[in-house]
């Protein structure tokens, strides 16, 4: 078992609410959670339980209505745009749950766009490489399958050496064996490049796979739970 | 190059046909705007240059008779630093092919030397000489329209004695870039000369040796111009001064800076409007083709781009469509705007008419092109990463319609689903659908103003040649004639109707404001002249009291039942009250009408007439003219027709092909919108449709939904744009000084039909266009690809 340190991040009491006309919707209900150096946390939680809320707001990608979000020692929660522009290009990689990748450039292209502003990247083809892609550098993400646009994404998530590896349900559209493949990739990279890696499932026995467990449930944590052992992904089955 | 450049270049790509009708918009904007005002600029450098060179003096006066020991005195005024005395008298000239007598200015020229003020610029032979024959420089104008070249002669009558004339040189003055009187309306090349003739020659025939008649006067920077023109005046008046005119006044040069001028104002509004509209345009069909992207603005924040460097990506987008139609504009500007030049040099006599695009003109084009992508590309970035990038990513949310009036009515059936769709998508929008309208407004209101030019000068021709004057042919006399020449005149064969009217100069005042005018003196009624209002109606002239323009009502102050003070400009000067029975609010000049038999009885004078309009049967035309030419008393003969053609030769002929440019960029740019906006419109709905057709709606009903928009979108924008178009007119018209021209906005149904109909058949070929990539569009592919 990898040793696990500090929180990378720390999120104390966040409350995200969407107003939606006169309706308020609490997508985050006051949640506690952090991730931890090296740490592999999966995310559990009904569909709608506010998962990628927080996912997005642990990565910058939104902020929360009220409540603090810590990177190491930065306070994220009053961060401008630019401190967050800068702390995702340098820390974070994102593996978004609808992949956003740009349809008019080409597989190595999409990862090359972050590769080309990140300070120590790997190179695009070996990052596909990762993934299991080198044969398909040169498609574009109109003639991947789901599944093949999904590990792209994947490979610019990892390419830049991220130090946090955030993955919304990476194998959501993936059956077992490629679902198997990219587990592998990610579970790597946490161990190899030591990214802390918070991934969101709906498939419960990935669970095993993971240093702790946080599920999610009308917006609130329910459970945090540290597994006792880490299962390699080719232990599992779903 | 990076990812975002490679990025850059594919998006271009793909975009293909609207980054070139983005292109062709802007390079509409920029070229009708480099054309125009890039023409106007270099006429007006060419005149400038062409007035310094060939020294086009400062004041002119003219007496009968003074002394060359004179000319010191002038000298000696203040503020004048040269005086330069000439012979200059009228002479007949009986070219034997002409029907009427052409006429010339005789100009006196020093032997052997330039002359010191008003040169002559020499296109072929050389200055006269003095011998045995009488040898002069003809002006190009006579010379082009005779086919004269040097060493040819021709009669002219000097001082009563017909000479032979021998042409040596063909050459230009500044003085006489438009030859002939201010009364022409349209003066006849063929039928006035200028001749310049050694004044050893010149003088002695006209008893002026030693002496001189004409004086040019150039004057000391800075001098006070009205100064010296008033001692000039008290100088020359012992010897039959005729008042010092300053180069304002002078006739050529007014006529050519009121022409000018009327080309400076159409060259400021209109390519104004158009660059505008273009500008407009290209702000909004940008902003939405940035905003298609939405999601990928989003997901580049997401990756760790800054604000900074994706604006920059869609600048660089914008920007290589603008400098793209930038680069066409200024060449097809350069081109068209030398084109026009050089059609404009066959009006304006000039030694040489050179085009030069100007770089402030060219500047302003391009830069507000630039101005206008810029702000349409950050705003839409930006409006997009003021969303937080979690949010921007997210597929947009289903859009929350609302039951409309149709559903409500229980009758949204009738129009089926299709058409359900199309309005709540437009309520669902409204601020798309205004700008989209909007936009096709705006185009189809330039094509409207492109159009107008010539509409005007319909309307012009219509008002003065056949509502106004509705003889055939005007006979003018040297002087008023008794009431019987217009018996003789209607004796005459071919013949059909004669009528006389008085013309009376006169200054007007009432109080201590005045204005120059002419009274016409005409029966009740008129058979042969009309008195037309703006709006086209007949005005009725009252048997006692002057009709006149409201404007010239306004300027003195008075109304219907005040009196004026009138005094006579000719004869001897009487003064007289007269009283204001009505006003006419008319289109154009300052002008007063007076029942002919009360206009006498008020200045004490027998009837006469000064004019008379005939009316003509065709085939008698040669022989009449034949028979006027006889007449001593008659000074002038016009023929409505040749005038009209004249008219419509010149003028008309530079209005028309800037109308059919205007017109054309115009519809270009039309184009350019519907099309952009119905590719925009599918591209931001390609989801929704695809997955129509997924669940079985057919081809037909998809694309239906999408025209259906674009059909509300014109039929909205359409009348908008007409009234739009006429709107712009107005603004326009308003630039002209009300003094002299206040026609009524007149847009031809024609105008209106032709922008409906571009507008229109720009939607059809949207349209088609539009159907057939939505029927290309691969279905699975657009459902696959998340942006
Ligand atoms: N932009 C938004 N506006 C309004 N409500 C939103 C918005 N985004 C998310 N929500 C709501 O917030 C709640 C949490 O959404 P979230 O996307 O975090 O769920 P999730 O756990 O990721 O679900 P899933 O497993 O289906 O992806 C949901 O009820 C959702 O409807
Ligand atoms: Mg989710």
């Amino acid at each position: 078992m990898a040793s696990l340190g500090k929180n990378v991040l720390t999120a104390k009491g966040v409350t995200k609410t969407y107003q939606m006309g006169d309706v308020e919707v609490r997508a985050l209900q006051d949640v506690d959670a952090q991730l931890r150096e090296r740490e592999f946390l999966v995310l559990l939680g009904a569909s709608g339980s506010g998962k990628s809320t927080l996912l997005n707001i642990l990565g910058g990608l939104d902020s929360a209505t009220s409540g603090q979000v810590h990177f190491r020692d930065t306070d994220l929660s009053y961060a401008g745009d630019s401190e967050l522009t800068q702390y995702r290009r340098r820390h974070v990689g994102f593996v978004f749950q609808f992949y956003n990748l740009i349809p008019s450039l080409t597989a190595k292209e999409n990862v090359a766009l972050v590769t080309e502003i990140a300070d120590d990247p790997l190179d695009p083809a070996e990052a596909l490489e990762l993934v299991g892609l080198g044969e398909r550098v040169d498609h574009f993400p109109a003639q991947l399958s789901g599944g093949e646009q999904q590990r792209v994404a994947i490979a610019r998530a990892v390419a830049k050496r991220p130090s946090i590896l955030l993955c919304d349900e990476p194998t959501g559209a993936l059956d077992f064996q490629t679902g198997l493949i990219v587990l592998q990739v990610i579970e790597r990279i946490n161990r190899e490049l030591g990214a802390a890696t918070a991934v969101i499932t709906h498939n419960a026995p990935i669970a095993a796979m993971a240093d702790r467990v946080i599920t999610l449930s009308d917006g609130r944590v329910t459970t945090n739970v540290v597994n006792e052992s880490r299962k390699a992904p080719e232990e599992l089955s779903w | 190059m990076t990812s975002l450049h490679t990025k850059l270049w594919r998006d271009l790509n793909s975009l293909k046909g609207q980054v070139l009708t983005i292109a062709l918009v802007v390079a509409c904007g920029i070229a009708s705007y480099v054309t125009m005002r890039s023409t106007w600029s270099s006429l007006y450098e060419s005149k400038d240059t062409y007035f310094e060179k060939y020294r086009f003096a400062d004041v002119f006066a003219s007496l009968k008779r003074a002394p060359e020991s004179l000319v010191p005195s002038v000298e000696a005024i203040p503020g004048v630093s040269r005086a330069y005395s000439r012979v200059v008298q009228m002479a007949t000239v009986p070219i034997p092919e002409l029907t009427e007598v052409a006429r010339a200015y005789l100009v006196s020229l020093p032997a052997n030397r330039e002359p010191a003020l008003n040169g002559v610029y020499l296109r072929s032979g050389r200055l006269p000489r003095l011998g045995t024959d009488t040898e002069a420089v003809v002006v190009e104008s006579f010379a082009k329209a005779h086919g004269l070249m040097p060493g040819d002669s021709i009669p002219v009558v000097i001082n009563g004695k017909l000479r032979d004339v021998r042409i040596v040189g063909v050459g230009l003055s500044p003085e006489y870039v438009f030859l002939g009187g201010m009364g022409d309306f349209v003066p006849d090349d063929k039928q006035i000369a200028a001749l310049w003739i050694q004044r050893d020659v010149l003088a002695p025939a006209f008893e002026m040796a030693g002496a001189f008649n004409d004086l040019a006067i150039d004057l000391q920077p800075g001098a006070d111009e009205k100064a010296v023109m008033r001692q000039l005046d008290l100088l020359l008046e012992p010897y039959g001064g005729l008042g010092a005119i300053s180069r304002h006044k002078q006739i050529s040069n007014f006529l050519l800076e009121s022409e000018l001028a009327g080309l400076d104002q159409n060259a400021t509004v209109v390519p104004a409007i158009f660059l505008a509209v273009a500008a407009f345009l290209l702000n909004i069909v940008l902003s939405r083709l940035i905003l298609l992207q939405r999601q990928q603005i989003a997901a580049l924040k997401a990756l760790g781009y800054s604000t900074l460097s994706v604006t920059f990506h869609y600048l660089q987008l914008a920007f290589v469509i603008v400098a793209l139609g930038s680069i066409l504009g200024l060449l097809l500007g350069a081109w068209l705007g030398g084109a026009l030049t050089e059609l404009y040099a066959g009006y304006f006599r000039f030694p040489t008419l050179v085009f030069r695009v100007s770089a402030d003109v060219a500047f302003v084009g391009v830069g507000v092109s630039f101005l206008a992508a810029g702000v349409g590309a950050i705003a839409s970035v930006l409006q997009v990463t003021r969303l937080s990038p979690a949010e921007a990513m997210r597929p947009a949310a289903p859009a929350r319609y609302r039951r409309g009036l149709l559903d409500r009515l229980g009758i949204a059936w009738i129009f089926g689903v299709s058409s359900m769709m199309v309005m709540r998508e437009l309520r669902r929008r409204p601020i798309r659908l205004a700008l989209s309208s909007l936009g096709i407004a705006a185009a189809v209101g330039i094509m409207v103003v492109g159009r107008f030019g010539s509409d005007s000068m319909d309307n012009l021709i219509d008002v003065i040649f056949h509502k106004e004057q509705r003889g055939d042919l005007t006979v003018a006399f040297l002087q008023p004639q008794p009431i019987g020449a217009e018996h003789e005149l209607e004796m005459l064969p071919g013949v059909l109707d004669a009528e006389g009217v008085r013309m009376v100069p006169v200054r007007f005042s009432s109080g201590p404001r005045w204005r120059e005018s002419v009274v016409t003196g005409m029966p009740t009624p008129a058979r042969l002249r009309g008195l037309i209002d703006r709006n086209g109606v007949e005005a009725t002239l009252p048997t006692k009291g002057l009709a006149m323009s409201a404007k010239l009502a306004e300027i003195l102050s008075v109304k219907v039942g005040d009196e004026v003070e009138a005094e006579v400009r000719e004869g001897k000067r009487p003064r007289v009250t007269l009283p204001v029975a009505t006003l006419i609010d008319d289109s154009f000049g300052l002008q007063a009408y007076m029942n002919i038999d009360d206009l006498h009885r008020r200045l004490g004078q027998e009837l006469s007439i000064s004019l008379v309009q005939l009316k003509v049967d065709p085939d008698g035309l040669d022989e009449l003219r034949r028979r006027l030419k006889q007449m001593p008393a008659v000074a002038q003969v016009t023929i409505k027709s040749v005038v009209v053609e004249r008219f419509k030769g010149q003028s008309a002929e530079t209005m028309r092909i800037m109308t059919f440019l205007l017109s054309l960029f115009g519809a270009i740019i039309a184009i350019g919108v519907v099309y952009n906006n119905a590719r925009v419109s599918l591209s931001m709905r390609a989801r929704d449709l695809a997955s129509l057709r997924v669940l079985g709606f057919s081809q037909r009903e998809v694309s239906s939904i999408l025209l259906g928009e674009l059909a509300v979108q014109m039929i909205v924008g359409i009348p908008i744009g007409l009234v739009l178009g006429q709107y712009w007119c107005q603004a326009l018209m308003n630039t002209n000084d009300p003094e002299t021209y206040r026609f009524a906005v007149h847009v031809s149904t024609a105008s209106y039909a032709f922008a409906t109909v571009v507008a229109m058949g720009a939607a059809v070929v949207s349209a088609l266009l539009v159907r057939r990539k939505l029927s290309r569009q691969d279905l699975i592919e657009v459902l696959k690809t998340r942006e």
